[in-house]
């Protein structure tokens, strides 16, 4: 069976690859509007904590023999912990300055993480395996789905679902929307803003980590893997607008997909498709399509 | 004001002379990121939008001067004139696109949209990919002085850098740049005033990204051949810091920055050795090769303790000292 003279079967394992892909746009773009939404800081880091997310997970497999599920969990909080150092002993000292200041900051220490990371295991990546679990593939007929991809789609799906109904429809969420609108008042009510804070952005910095743990096995680990995806993932908000939790989990996913079609009508230009309807974007809506204008 | 000509002068003095103390292919080099530093600072130091993406200008400026003069065998100056268009219309076609969002936006959309040019050029026919375009003649100035010769070539590139300082400078202190430091102050007010504010903002970003195109077309014309680092965002980062350290907004600040980071990225190794030496520990060895844990460190210092930079903070004293 074909589709516009493309194998239905390659068209399918690309449209799966980029909803993979999607999976940690949107992953990585939710953890940076929830940390925009408190904190005000653009957090170029993201690449480089979710790096360091795959490469706990590798390290701990290495060194200490500790297999992909636990790093699942232990990465994330290593990275999440790492992260709140970071709030609370540099990033806490910009927050009345210039936007500017934060993405500074943040892009200095993208810097430090990939140049260490760098320094001991050089640019070449180092391959993680697929948990035993996962291994294999399920044929469904008209595909043959790798599993631990389709785990990643239906992990990262629930993480993002998880995040979005906390934020949306708890009590804990709501005073974290209302910490984003008018901190002074709620700090008034009685709340540890500035502990919200450094527990935000630390939750934030975990996602990027737990979105490099799944993708440990899918791509190799190297120290370069995240400042790449980082733009990209610059794009995609830039896309969709920070200002709503579900549209950047929706956009991500969007622009995952199309970036895989696209690998397989126009493979050159796989690379730039995303940049390319950010331009567009921002000719017919610039204020991205779940932004509000002014 | 008397003593800003004499230091001027000083200045040049010195630039006269320092081919014959310095290695000159370093000096021009360090020459282009001045002017790379300066071009800049005309956007974030005056104008107040931090551009990511400047490395897009520099780059591309470079590979077309590079392109022009090895593949298409035209004279030095049209392939310098041509690599500075090339800056100034990427510099249109980025600026009118980022300068539709304001602040933190707009520096995602300009390294976003460099990043693409990145990918261009990785993927490009003329640019030799991964290669890069090597062996770019430096030709003969006016068809006439070989500028092979390093120390011509030195008192070209001197002279092309003094003329885009002295423009810089010109920019800054005339009624438009007035105005740019008006939107960057407080762009409402500007906007109230009945300026338009969009065009000036482009204006200053096409200016910025034309000069950031000069400085990388004269790089590319000095060492005879580009590649991919010049497009890459670390390039745009680079410049960043190098206006960072000097000191935002202030006339001289990216010169002196500039020069601290080119030598350092250049003298790291040496300083490594030192240190491993005398600490005896070998990891100080492997410092020139990770030069990026140095300017990641350095960046944190400067947005934490350090946000006037060298020149501002040197500025700031003097003013408190002379101030009645």
């Amino acid at each position: 069976m074909e589709i516009f003279g493309i194998p239905l079967q390659a068209m399918m394992s690309q449209l799966l690859l980029g909803l993979v892909n999607g999976s940690f746009y949107a992953m990585l773009s939710l953890g940076l509007a929830v940390i925009f939404g408190l904190l005000n800081v653009i957090n170029f880091a993201h690449g480089a904590l979710y790096m360091m997310g795959a490469f706990f997970a590798w390290m701990g497999l290495t060194y200490f023999g500790l297999n992909y599920w636990v790093m699942l969990v232990a990465a994330p909080l290593l990275v999440g912990g790492f992260g709140m150092i970071v709030e609370k002993t540099m990033l806490r000292w910009l927050y009345k300055l210039d936007h500017l200041y934060g993405l500074l900051l943040t892009f200095g220490i993208t810097l430090m993480l990939e140049g260490l990371f760098r320094s001991f295991y050089g640019v070449s990546g180092q391959p993680y395996s697929v948990p035993e679990q996962l291994a294999g593939a399920t044929d469904l007929g008209f595909m043959v789905l790798p599993n631990y991809r389709a785990w990643v789609v239906v992990a990262s799906l629930v993480v993002c679902f998880v995040t979005w109904f906390v934020i949306e429809k708890t009590k804990l969420g709501a005073y974290l929307r209302a910490g984003t609108e008018n901190p002074k008042l709620v700090e008034a009510f009685g709340i540890n803003v500035p502990l919200m804070v450094t527990l935000t952005y630390g939750f934030g910095v975990a996602l990027a980590a737990f979105a490099g743990v799944l993708a440990a096995p899918v791509i190799q680990v190297s120290p370069l893997m995240g400042s790449n995806l980082i733009i990209t993932v610059f794009a995609v908000v830039v896309i969709g607008g920070m200002g709503s939790i579900l549209g950047s989990i929706v956009t991500g996913l969007a622009l995952g997909i199309v970036e895989g079609l696209t690998r397989v009508f126009y493979p050159e230009a796989s690379a730039t498709v995303v940049f390319i309807i950010m331009a567009i974007v921002l000719m017919i809506r610039p204020a991205g399509l779940f932004g509000k204008e002014k | 004001m008397m003593n800003k000509k004499i230091g001027y002068a000083i200045v040049f003095a010195a630039l006269l002379a320092a081919p014959f103390v310095v290695y000159p292919v370093f000096l021009m080099k360090l020459l282009c990121f001045v002017l790379f530093a300066c071009a800049f600072n005309l956007l974030i130091g005056f104008t107040g939008l931090l551009s990511f993406g400047h490395a897009a200008f520099f780059g591309s400026a470079g590979y077309i001067a590079g392109y022009c003069l090895t593949k298409l065998g035209l004279p030095t100056e049209v392939g310098l004139i041509l690599g500075t268009l090339a800056g100034a219309l990427i510099g249109l076609a980025m600026g009118s696109l980022a300068i539709r969002r304001q602040g933190i936006y707009f520096t995602m959309i300009t390294l976003a949209l460099a990043q693409m040019l990145y990918f261009v050029c990785l993927q490009a026919k003329f640019t030799g990919g991964e290669d890069g375009l090597q062996g770019v003649p430096r030709g003969k100035l006016l068809g006439m002085f070989n500028l092979e010769n390093d120390l011509l070539m030195y008192y070209v590139v001197m002279a092309i850098v003094v003329s885009g300082f002295a423009l810089i400078a010109r920019i800054v202190h005339s009624p438009f740049g007035q105005v740019l430091k008006a939107i960057k102050e407080n762009e409402p007010r500007a906007i109230s005033l009945g300026y338009d504010v969009d065009r000036y903002k482009l204006l200053a970003f096409v200016l910025s990204a034309a000069l950031s195109g000069l400085a990388g077309a004269t790089k590319t014309l000095v060492l005879g051949f580009e590649t991919l680092t010049d497009v890459h965002w670390t390039m745009s980062g680079l410049v960043v810091l190098m206006t960072l350290v000097g000191g935002l907004g202030t006339i001289v600040g990216p010169i002196v920055g500039a020069i601290i980071i080119i030598a350092l990225e250049n003298k790291l190794g040496e300083f490594g050795n030192l240190i491993a030496n005398v600490t005896t520990i070998d990891w100080f060895r492997s410092l020139g090769e990770s030069v990026t844990i140095v300017t990641g460190l350095i960046f944190i210092v400067c947005v934490l303790a350090f946000r006037r930079g060298i020149v501002g903070e040197i500025a700031a004293r003097f003013k408190k000292s002379t101030a009645p």
